[in-house]
């Protein structure tokens, strides 16, 4: 089923963030989300993931609907290793599943360090590997390779399509590239 | 070291013992009265009290703590009277409560009173500073509250808790031998200063003032480390 989005306001204070805006969002289809800074991409998302409420407007088709994210910052608990952080969202995965996805991803002495040990970068693909394995129908990506170098960014770009086909994707990014790569099926301009 | 030696010269140069006694004997009162069950009876007197104060109010602090977060109303209701206890002194408590309680029992209840303003407002900043994006975090994977509250609240507060945990330790030994030597009850520690005090036995104050500062040491050491024990067995996935 669809998600349709019809007529969504937002304003914080005289600011208005979303005028009216309306979109249908195929099921199981990455759709991609650009315009410029300020313009309300992750005001969308949160709307969507139910951490804010429209002004007006209706959302139909999340409902019952289970959610993934990976947030502009990465919101992992500091203390716990990135098996931990997985485990946290993903009780499902069995230990071994989670270190097997992370081969390729984090290096292997970061698998069991707590989070706040680890550079940036290794950091955003433990919340990007988070946000892929837990058990999910929509995926919300809010510019989720920003700050990864590029030769890493290729590797979990391509990681994440790979690991998200099927499901329901909500891509915010500046870049066509990464709306291409993700096989993005529209992309929402917000005025 | 050097510390000892200045009291120690200290002492000499008064040349009276019932001023300022010297180290040395302090020691050889101490060890003196370590052979004696009433002084081993003492300090279980006062450590079973003096404890059974602090975990009470670590259990009601924190409890309190979670209900004004969640009902402002509820906080509205308590700041006067957590501002009133922190500002009264402890002795007027303890004269006020020997008219309520039993003087066996006294020491419960001020290191309760005391223990808990501290528990009560840094476990409640703790919560108020929770990450509100950890949070969101939380709502969005729809983690259970169980989880929530484990992986998420648990390690945002615990380092409000362990340092109240830390004041808390030192406040409650000295209200609650406070409490003992104006309540005087039989077998406590602080009956022992209260003598010392009366006879102007000035080694055998000294020599349980080191007792408390020892057992209290002690005391913390213990529950710093239980409590560091449960935070990795909470913080295991």
């Amino acid at each position: 089923m669809a998600i349709v989005l019809e007529k969504l306001c937002k304003a914080y204070g005289n600011h208005g963030v979303l005028t009216d805006f309306s979109a249908v969002v195929p099921e199981g289809k990455v759709t991609a989300i650009m315009a410029p800074s300020g313009q309300g991409k992750t005001t969308l998302l949160r709307i969507l993931m139910g951490l804010e409420t429209p002004d007006s407007g209706k959302i139909s088709g999340l409902s019952g609907k289970k959610f993934s994210a990976v947030f502009q910052e990465n919101r992992l608990c500091d203390n716990l290793s990135p098996v931990s952080n997985i485990r946290l969202v993903a009780p499902e995965q069995k230990r071994s599943q989670i270190i097997a996805a992370m081969e390729g991803v984090l290096l292997a002495d970061c698998f069991h360090q707590p989070v706040r040990e680890l550079s940036g970068g290794m950091r955003r693909r433990v919340a990007i590997l988070r946000a892929l394995l837990a058990d999910y129908d929509i995926l919300f990506l809010d510019e989720p390779f920003k700050g990864l170098d590029d030769k890493t960014r290729q590797v979990v770009i391509r990681d994440a399509k790979l690991r998200s086909t099927g499901k329901t994707v909500f891509l915010i990014t500046h870049d066509p590239w990464e709306a291409q790569i993700m096989e993005a099926c529209q992309i929402l301009t917000l005025r | 070291m050097l510390w000892l030696l200045v009291w120690q010269l200290g002492s000499q140069a008064l040349g009276q013992e019932i001023l300022l006694v010297s180290p040395v004997s302090v020691l050889v009162r101490l060890s003196s009265l370590i052979r004696t069950f009433p002084f081993w009876e003492s300090i279980g007197f006062s450590l079973a009290r003096i404890s059974l104060g602090f975990l009470l109010a670590a259990f009601w602090g924190t409890l309190f703590a979670a209900l004004a977060a969640r009902f402002a109303g509820f906080q509205d209701l308590l700041t006067p009277l957590i501002l009133a206890i922190k500002a009264t002194p402890v002795a007027s408590f303890i004269i006020l409560a020997l008219i309520w309680i039993p003087s066996r029992n006294l020491s419960v209840f001020i290191s309760f009173l005391m223990v808990f303003p501290v528990m009560y407002s840094n476990v409640l900043g703790g919560i108020q500073t929770t990450s509100r994006e950890l949070l969101e975090m939380a709502q969005v994977f729809a983690l259970p509250a169980g989880r929530t509250i484990r992986y998420i609240y648990i390690s945002q507060i615990l380092p409000f808790f362990r340092s109240a945990c830390t004041i808390g330790l030192g406040l409650c030994w000295k209200s609650g031998i406070a409490a003992e030597v104006i309540g005087i009850p039989d077998g406590s520690i602080g009956e022992k200063l209260y003598n010392a005090k009366i006879f102007l036995n000035t080694p055998d104050l000294f020599a349980w003032t080191l007792v408390i500062v020892m057992v209290s040491l002690c005391f913390e050491k213990l529950v710093l480390r239980i409590l560091d024990t449960c935070v990795r067995y909470l913080e295991r996935m």
